[in-house]
């Protein structure tokens, strides 16, 4: 991209935050978050998400997943952690997540809309930016 | 079909501990039985960090925090709640303290943590500008460059109040003001990512997760002091850190955001990278720009400060990452709004890296003025494994431990330097009593002969006799003359040393001088209470109580346990090396640890 100007700073931030509530809103596109921090990769963060790719491949779920990475989410404790957010659902996020749970997390939560037992953290704050 | 509402039943061992899976079952019967099964999914989680108050449920999507849960109250939650969509007000947790120290929102539920600094880390692709443009990324900058002016920006910052996160707290606004003030061509800004106090890993967490906050605000702090170049000093153990700083600072020149005439505004400013080599002192402003300059990182006398003059000779600002992450929100938000989160004297938040015996351990960002009670466990969790609570270190080699005395203390810079301590960089190391003070004085001491530059006389001498008579003391050689000569010392050394580095090396020792004095009196007589210092402890086996099921033996890295089912076990001490092993794993208490 070119260098830019105020106008066009400002209006690539008015598009790219309309894209965000778009995801969020209108239901199709379901975001998984994988916390790729020194800590996060050191616990198998990427195993998750090779895990986490493979599976919703095999559920043809491709077109509406979309996989991010991201930083630290500040649940060192419970590295590797992922986050999903389904529209309809609640945000929510899983700590621990070696492969299999990975699997569990797009068989159960992306493709049956449930909640996977017992490896749910809570999130440590409110987003200051969109409140 | 698709559940309308979720609720999560803490699964943590604290909680299931009290009952949580009762109320799990319970929950899951008054579903049944209230018809509502299909509507509702109830799940178990981990812990929320705040099993004190535990058994915790949580309600979804209204976020609704319940604590002290009972089976009992499964009902209700199910009947009110799920059935008819009303809180069960008589069970949410009541925080009123925290309100107050988070003025600004009122915040519908309760929320332990308050993330500024961390605002996008685990929000953000931090490889991807536009999602940090997307949460108003360089927002601030624009702001700045198109509305604030210069002047408007300091002032800005003296409303906010923003104090260094380094170390030191000095007023931001006031270090910018100095530099912004002196007439000079070339000026420069300088970003503190050396973050070598053991234990801290908040610098190294920020720039991974949102490395352009910083470059924000650096290019925000050129524009204010006229500065067109900025360096990141950055250790070089932080390898996925640079690279993401590398990404960062391509795509923000290819936006523009950075390099000549920033959007147009006629101002240009550029960063660099500089790798440091893991010294801590290179973490020191004075030795970290003579790092940069390419000559060995030692510290020089101040002033002149670098506010004044710095790099090469220029004058230059130099903050901490923490400190330039805050600088964004508070530019887009206003400084009003900062201030009025924090204390009187210490306004925003505080990143601290929580780790030792602490059960969840992670990164935790509260408002000034949490106690350090709240942050162990109340998001902590409390102490692993149950056991006792000693003390916790804040400002690592350069800091003291807080005793379960003061826990109760509102954190700021101020009252942690009046218990001794200091806020440091936000390393927060949690001990128990299975750790030893003398110990851990011993090794914040061996670490700093280590760091010492050794380029002025007290702190290279000084820190070394403290470390022998520690030293002494752990073996039990310490005579109780040890402790006057270690304050004598340590005292000489506050003032005397160069640098931060020497000046403040006798802080964890004479802490714990002061707060547990009789730990030291008992190393002198021969004891040691944990048992960490080897030369104090001996091993053995109490005949009466082992029924010689043999498990010790097993365990013993250098077999010196033998004995038989009948004639019971026992331990030849000249082989022992003191691994405690044997001690861990006896179920009959019979291994005894003097
Ligand atoms: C021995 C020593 C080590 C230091 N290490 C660091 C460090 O790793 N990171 C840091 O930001 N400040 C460190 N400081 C503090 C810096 O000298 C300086 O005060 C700080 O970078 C100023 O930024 P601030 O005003 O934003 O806090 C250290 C100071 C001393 C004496
Ligand atoms: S106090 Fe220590 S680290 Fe600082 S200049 Fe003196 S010798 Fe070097
Ligand atoms: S583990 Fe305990 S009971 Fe078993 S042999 Fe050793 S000392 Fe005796
Ligand atoms: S302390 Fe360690 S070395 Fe000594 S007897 Fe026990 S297990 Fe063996
Ligand atoms: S650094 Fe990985 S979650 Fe904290
Ligand atoms: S175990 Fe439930 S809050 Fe910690």
């Amino acid at each position: 991209m070119a260098k830019m100007t105020l106008d066009q700073l400002r209006k690539l931030r008015e598009e790219t935050k309309g894209e965000m509530t778009r995801r969020e809103t209108e239901g199709k596109e379901i975001q998984v978050i994988v916390g790729m921090g020194t800590c996060g990769i050191a616990a198998g963060a990427k195993d998750a998400f090779e895990a986490i790719v493979k599976a919703v491949d095999e559920h043809k779920i491709t077109a509406n997943v979309v996989i991010r990475q991201t930083g630290c989410m500040g649940l060192c404790h419970v590295e590797p952690t992922v986050e999903v957010i389904v529209p309809g659902m609640p945000a929510t996020i899983y700590g621990k997540v070696d492969a299999a749970i990975a699997a569990d997390i797009v068989r159960k939560h992306l493709v049956d809309r449930k909640l996977v037992s017992g490896h749910i953290y809570d999130r440590p704050a409110i987003d200051i930016v969109n409140k | 079909m698709a559940y309308k509402q979720f609720i999560l039943v803490c699964g943590g061992t604290g909680c299931e501990s009290s009952k949580a899976d009762d109320i799990f079952k319970e929950l899951h019967a008054q579903a049944e039985a209230q018809g509502v099964a299909s509507d509702v999914q109830i799940v178990k989680t981990g812990c929320f960090g705040f099993c004190e108050k535990g058994p915790i449920v949580k309600v979804l999507p209204s976020e609704s925090f319940y604590v002290e849960v009972k089976p009992e109250d499964a009902k209700e939650i199910i009947a009110e709640q799920i059935v008819k969509g009303r809180e069960v007000k008589r069970l949410l947790y009541k925080d009123d303290t925290q309100k107050e120290r988070i003025k600004t929102e009122e915040i519908g539920f309760y929320q332990k943590q308050y993330r500024i600094v961390l605002r996008n880390c685990g929000i953000i692709n931090p490889e991807n500008i536009e999602e940090y443009i997307a949460r108003d990324g360089y927002a601030g900058l624009e702001k700045a460059l198109f509305e604030l002016k210069p002047e408007g920006v300091i002032n800005e910052l003296k409303i906010a109040g923003l104090r260094g996160r380094g170390g030191a707290g000095f007023p931001t606004w006031r270090k910018w003001e100095f530099t912004r003030v002196v007439k000079e061509e070339q000026k420069y800004v300088v970003c503190n990512a050396d973050e070598g106090d053991p234990g801290a890993y908040m610098d190294r967490s920020t720039i991974e997760g949102d490395p352009h906050s910083v470059i924000e605000a650096m290019t925000v702090c050129g524009y204010t002091i006229g500065a067109n170049k900025g360096f990141v000093y950055i250790r070089a153990e932080y390898p996925l850190a640079i690279e993401r700083l590398k990404i960062a600072l391509r795509q923000a020149r290819e936006l523009g955001l950075l390099g000549d005439d920033i959007l147009g505004s006629g101002f240009s400013f550029d960063i660099e990278i500089r790798l440091g080599a893991g010294a801590f002192v290179c973490g020191e402003e004075t030795a970290l720009l003579q790092s940069i300059e390419g000559n060995r990182g030692m510290p020089i006398p101040r002033p002149p400060f670098p506010a004044v003059k710095g790099l090469w000779g220029k004058p230059t600002v130099i903050n901490n990452v923490e400190t330039w992450a805050n600088i964004p929100v508070i530019l887009t938000k206003g400084g009003a709004w900062f201030a009025k989160i924090g204390t009187e004297t210490s306004k925003g938040t505080k990143v601290f890296a929580l780790t030792g015996k602490i059960k969840n351990s992670g990164l935790v960002e509260v408002p000034m003025g949490t106690t350090l009670r709240e942050i162990i466990y109340d998001i902590g969790g409390g102490i692993k494994s149950g056991k006792k609570f000693l003390g916790a270190q804040t400002g690592g080699p350069s800091g003291g431990i807080i005793t379960e005395e003061y826990l109760d203390t509102p954190i700021d810079y101020e009252s942690l330097t009046a218990l001794g301590s200091m806020m440091g960089s936000g390393g927060l190391i949690v001990m128990d009593e299975d750790d030893c003070v003398v110990d851990v004085s011993k090794f914040y001491m061996e670490f700093c002969v280590d760091e010492s530059c050794g380029k002025c006389t007290p702190c290279r001498v000084g820190t070394a006799q403290m470390h022998d008579i520690l030293d002494k003391i752990t073996k039990g050689q310490g005579k109780v003359e040890d402790l006057e000569k270690l304050e004598k010392i340590g005292h000489a050394l506050r003032r005397a040393a160069l640098c931060g580095l020497g000046q403040t090396a006798p802080n964890p020792t004479l802490s714990t001088i002061k707060r547990f004095r009789q730990e030291y009196l008992d190393h002198i007589n021969g004891t040691c209470r944990s048992g960490k210092c080897k030369d104090l402890v001996t091993y053995s086996i109490d005949k009466d109580k082992c029924i010689g099921c043999s498990l010790c033996a097993r365990k013993c890295p250098v077999n010196c346990i033998s004995g038989s089912k009948a004639d019971k076990y026992t331990i030849d001490a000249s082989k022992c090396i003191k691994c405690g092993e044997c001690f861990t794993a006896c179920k009959f208490n019979a291994v005894l640890k003097k």
